[in-house]
């Protein structure tokens, strides 16, 4: 357990007398691999360019009305050499999936597989119009429609929204079916209910609806209360939205009674499925009685995360709610060919909320999910739910004699296991932990979520890492938790190696520097 | 499976440590009702990297690549050539599969582009300060005319009638459920923009007044006046720009006054890709309403030993901290897309900026001169920069697209898609025309189209 892999090879580390490993200051500030790199207004330069484009010509005519603009825009220009540099060396400043572990609770973030890249990239997927005569993109229509056809099986769900363009997006989408819902009933429902472990963006969300947003706590086992739900419905509950599995790691066991209860009061069940990898192919959310859940293709489909965004956040919704979607919406016809619906009318039944986005929705996300799936089909997924569970517990046994586990004893962890800062030494916390992994090579686990649990740490290892790279990930964080237990002060000033040393967030919210500025020309 | 690490041998020994006994004792928290016996059977089983292959291969084959044909789609849609090392940069690992910056040490590259990025967009658009993006043009439209009530205290929103459809339809569709009231218009078809008619539309309530700029029918308002009238009412003007690339050629909507400047990246690197991912833009003239501002924000900072750094920051906008009193309930951003926008537009630089737009204009007027000379053909602009509105003298725009289409041309956008069954706009086409339109497509164009018509 305690070999960092199965030969016991371990790199050797010289120690300076400084205790660190600087060895001499370099004029460059580069320490041979690890590269600084300025800005590109600082390297740069408005008149290079690295296009080559004809010249412009004075005399060529001009149609603008007379809005040339004639100041300089102030852009400054590389050579393509220049910049390919410019950003490969940026890009050694990042940690990613190909890196290494990323084990950030609640963002699922897996190996990205590359034919996805290859197939979003054909040119009849990339190379075409969103708003092409329908007749020369039946190929694309027929994608959107089969991933669509995906998500209802695989939740057990009858109706679709494709074009929520991420998961808050989707669970605006959710949420303003289910208010469209009600309205359409005469039904002014005015509360949504979001437990307190939720998802900053599930209030969010509910307040922008117009809704007044209600907290319902959490038991002591991590579980959503649910006679306190049972004692606060009423019908003036338009709906509660529930993460299942939860942000705590933990299956909502009370869930379809929780379900059964809301409808029996006229509310609806927003789920967010944020966490769905853990049950995919094994559990349909339909048959645990949800209306409307969004699905995370960046997540648990597997298309990536780009440094953030961009997501993908198609929405799936029970009976009840699917005629409320948002437009458009992709149909099959009787001939066998795919057909987009942008507007109310003869071909659509009139009770559509409206539209979301410009276009379709996130369809460079949709080949990629739709590759990923039927890579895995229904057996791959469910073996991907199964290792994903069995990771995270795996690591929730490997660390709870040493780790403060609030949950441990509440049953198996779902896809992501949650530990607290309980007990640790010389006033360190959480956040001097994840810096301290960045020094062991690891991007830390998320941190200071779910709000419920003191210094929560939430560990997602997902199904994409070996047993020997979960093995090494455990050793790592033993140590660094045995250093945070002995109150160990040289965490506080961690991370040491990374490129770079903590930033001062304060400084730049206090004093914010937003965009470049040029410097004063010197007298 | 090939994304699978895990051996059965290692699933025994894990199964052991944690004390279980299958892997079924892991999921007993699912209640039976909920519980399947084995894969869902109305689904295929997993296939190899070939069969997957093959599979896409087959429904991309049945769509005409842009690439393919004569192109002259837009509308808030723009196919331009991107260089091949944008692809290439945007593919490295690092970029690809990294997760928003939270842990600013190892997030250095995502976060000095996301400022050079913010630098570049707000200097495109005269501005002070550019977010880190939002999902695309239309939900930053959308949250800029929300932003302008939460600054003005007013909660009601003018729309230009030549403002993208799709947009006002966004507008209005998150307005139906926050209570604002959004007074919109359909376009006025004639050669300059009804300024006069969107000014007399602005009253003391008003809290920002929204147009397009080029607008949906390519034309060019003068924002000017359209700001100081705005301003003059305590309202604020938004505007949203779709196509980037006329910035290289045209003022920028901050020098001419405009408040918020929002719009659609996708023209610069990121390709049209059927509609998304895009690049949403978004911007503000004047520093004091930076903390109004939805979506993320990338700033400078020092580390601990004095090195320049960059943190995302000013979050307390944001719902992870301010929950239901948050700015937007907005949660990322469309990195990787300004990625593809930042290094597209380092490679253009100024220099190559301007003569791309230039480019595009030249095209433009060639096709513009060209296809007005068919007959029945008349052009509606007096003022264009790479699109223009085509009036097809009673014939039905949208019929004609699609026998173009059977044609083999893919001629543009009908008023009718956009706005469908609107009385007086059936028989005008939007044609636009990018750097990647050779004279000879143009030339196709204007005989397919003579032939169609007649």
């Amino acid at each position: 357990m305690n070999a960092p892999n199965k030969s016991g090879w371990k790199p050797e580390m010289q120690v300076s007398e400084d205790g660190l490993h600087n060895g001499p200051s370099t004029t460059t500030g580069n320490r041979a691999l690890m590269l600084e790199e300025p800005l590109i207004f600082e390297i740069g330069h408005p008149e290079t360019t690295g296009v080559d484009l004809p010249e412009i010509d004075p005399d060529a005519p001009n149609r603008l009305g007379g809005f040339d603009r004639s100041d300089p825009i102030g852009l400054v220009g590389l050579t393509e050499p220049e910049t390919v540099r410019h950003y490969t060396r940026l890009s050694r400043q990042n940690y990613g999936i190909d890196l290494g572990f990323f084990p950030l609770g609640s963002c699922t973030m897996k190996h990205n597989p590359r034919l996805n890249e290859k197939v979003a990239r054909l040119p009849g997927f990339a190379d075409i119009h969103p708003l092409a005569p329908q007749q020369s993109v039946q190929g694309a229509l027929q994608v959107i429609h089969e991933l669509g056809d995906w998500l209802m099986k695989l939740t057990g769900m009858p109706g679709v929204a494709m074009s929520p363009k991420a998961g808050a997006h989707g669970e605006l989408c959710g949420i303003l079916a289910i208010r469209a819902a009600h309205t359409a009933r005469g039904d002014a429902r005015q509360v949504v209910l979001v437990p307190e472990s939720a998802h900053g963006t599930n209030p969010a969300t509910a307040a922008f609806a117009g809704y007044k947003v209600e907290d319902i706590p959490a038991t002591p086992e991590g579980r959503v209360d649910l006679e306190a739900i049972k004692a606060r419905l009423a019908p003036d509950v338009a709906a509660v939205m529930i993460t299942n599995p939860n942000t705590c790691g933990l299956f909502e066991k009370d869930f379809r009674e929780i379900a059964d209860a809301v409808h029996a009061v006229g509310g609806y069940v927003y789920c967010d499925g944020a966490n769905f990898n853990a049950i995919v192919g094994r559990v349909r959310p339909g048959d645990l009685g949800v209306d409307a859940m969004h699905i995370n293709l960046h997540k648990t489909f597997s298309t990536p995360h780009g440094g953030g965004g961009p997501g993908s956040g198609p929405v799936v919704f029970s009976e009840a709610l699917k005629d409320f979607a948002p437009l458009p919406v992709v149909r099959k016809t009787a001939d066998d060919s795919y057909e987009l619906v942008e507007e109310e009318g003869r071909k659509h039944r009139g009770q559509s909320f409206g539209r979301m986005t410009a276009f379709h929705g996130q369809m460079g996300m949709f080949t990629r999910a739709l590759t990923y799936m039927l890579s895995h089909g229904a057996d791959g997924l469910k073996q991907v739910a199964e290792d994903a569970v069995l990771n995270a517990n795996y690591v929730l046994r490997s660390l709870e004699d040493i780790l403060h586990a609030p949950f441990a004893d509440s049953g198996p962890c779902m896809h992501e296991a949650l530990f607290g800062d309980k007990d640790f030494g010389g006033g360190l916390s959480t956040l001097d932990l994840a810096k301290a992994l960045i020094d062991e090579g690891y991007h830390p686990m998320t941190v200071y979520f779910p709000l419920v649990v003191h210094g929560a740490m939430l560990v997602e290892p997902t199904e994409t890492e070996s047993k020997a790279s979960i093995d090494q990930f455990i050793t790592a964080f033993r140590s660094v938790t045995e250093r945070a237990l002995a109150g160990d002060e040289s965490m506080k000033q961690a991370p040491y190696y990374a490129p770079r040393r903590r930033l001062d967030e304060t400084q730049a919210a206090r004093k914010p520097k937003l965009a470049w500025q040029d410097p004063e020309p010197s007298a | 499976m090939r994304y699978l690490p895990l051996t059965d041998t290692d699933r025994a020994d894990m199964l052991a440590k944690i004390g279980a006994n299958l892997i079924d004792d892991l999921f007993v928290d699912v209640p039976a009702v909920a519980q399947l016996d084995g894969p869902i059977r109305e689904l295929p089983m997993h296939a190899s990297e070939m069969a997957v292959e093959r599979h896409m291969k087959a429904r991309a084959n049945k769509n005409l690549a842009a690439g393919d044909a004569p192109f002259f789609l837009g509308a808030g849609a723009y196919r331009h050539h991107v260089p091949a090392s944008v692809d290439t940069v945007i593919q490295r690992g690092e970029f690809l599969t990294a997760y928003t910056p939270y842990q600013p040490e190892i997030a250095q590259g995502t976060l000095q582009m996301l400022f050079e990025f913010q630098s570049q967009v707000a200097r495109l658009y005269g501005c002070a300060v550019a977010n880190a993006s939002m999902y695309d043009g239309s939900t930053a439209c959308w949250e800029a005319v929300a932003m302008a009530g939460r600054v003005t205290r007013c909660h009601r929103a003018v729309l230009s009638g030549a403002l993208h459809p799709h947009y006002s339809q966004v507008v209005k569709t998150m307005a139906q459920f926050t209570g604002d009231t959004i007074a919109d218009a359909m376009p006025a078809i004639q050669t300059e923009p009804d300024n006069a008619g969107l000014i007399s539309r602005i009253d003391d309530d008003t809290a920002c007044v929204v147009v397009q700029y080029p607008d949906i029918l390519g034309r060019i308002p003068d924002l000017t006046e359209l700001a100081d009238a705005a301003h003059a009412k305590g309202a604020l003007l938004v505007v949203v720009n779709t196509e980037p690339v006329a910035l290289g050629a045209i003022k920028s909507p901050g020098e001419m006054g405009a408040d918020i400047v929002v719009g659609e990246g996708q023209s610069i690197g990121v390709g049209l890709q059927f509609g998304g991912p895009y690049l949403g833009l978004f911007a503000v003239r004047d520093p004091k309403h930076v903390r109004q501002m939805p979506g993320r924000l990338c700033g400078e900072t020092t580390d601990a030993e004095g090195k320049r750094g960059f943190v995302l920051t000013l979050s307390t906008r944001e719902q992870h901290i301010r929950r239901e009193k948050a700015t937007s309930n907005i949660c990322t951003n469309s990195g990787l897309c300004a990625l593809a926008f930042n290094v597209h537009m380092t490679l253009l630089g100024e220099k190559g900026l301007r003569e791309l737009a230039a480019e595009n204009h030249r095209l433009a007027c060639i096709a513009a001169d060209r296809l007005e000379k068919i007959p029945g053909v008349s052009l509606l602009n007096s003022a264009f920069f790479n699109e223009f509105t085509l009036q097809l003298g009673g014939n039905p725009a949208r019929e004609v697209v699609r026998s173009l289409a059977d044609l083999g041309v893919l001629g543009g956008v009908s008023l009718d898609r956009l706005y469908p069954g609107v009385a007086g706009l059936e028989d005008a086409l939007l044609v636009a025309v990018t750097e990647t339109t050779t004279e000879e497509d143009i030339e196709t164009l204007a005989k397919e189209l003579e032939g169609v018509l007649s």
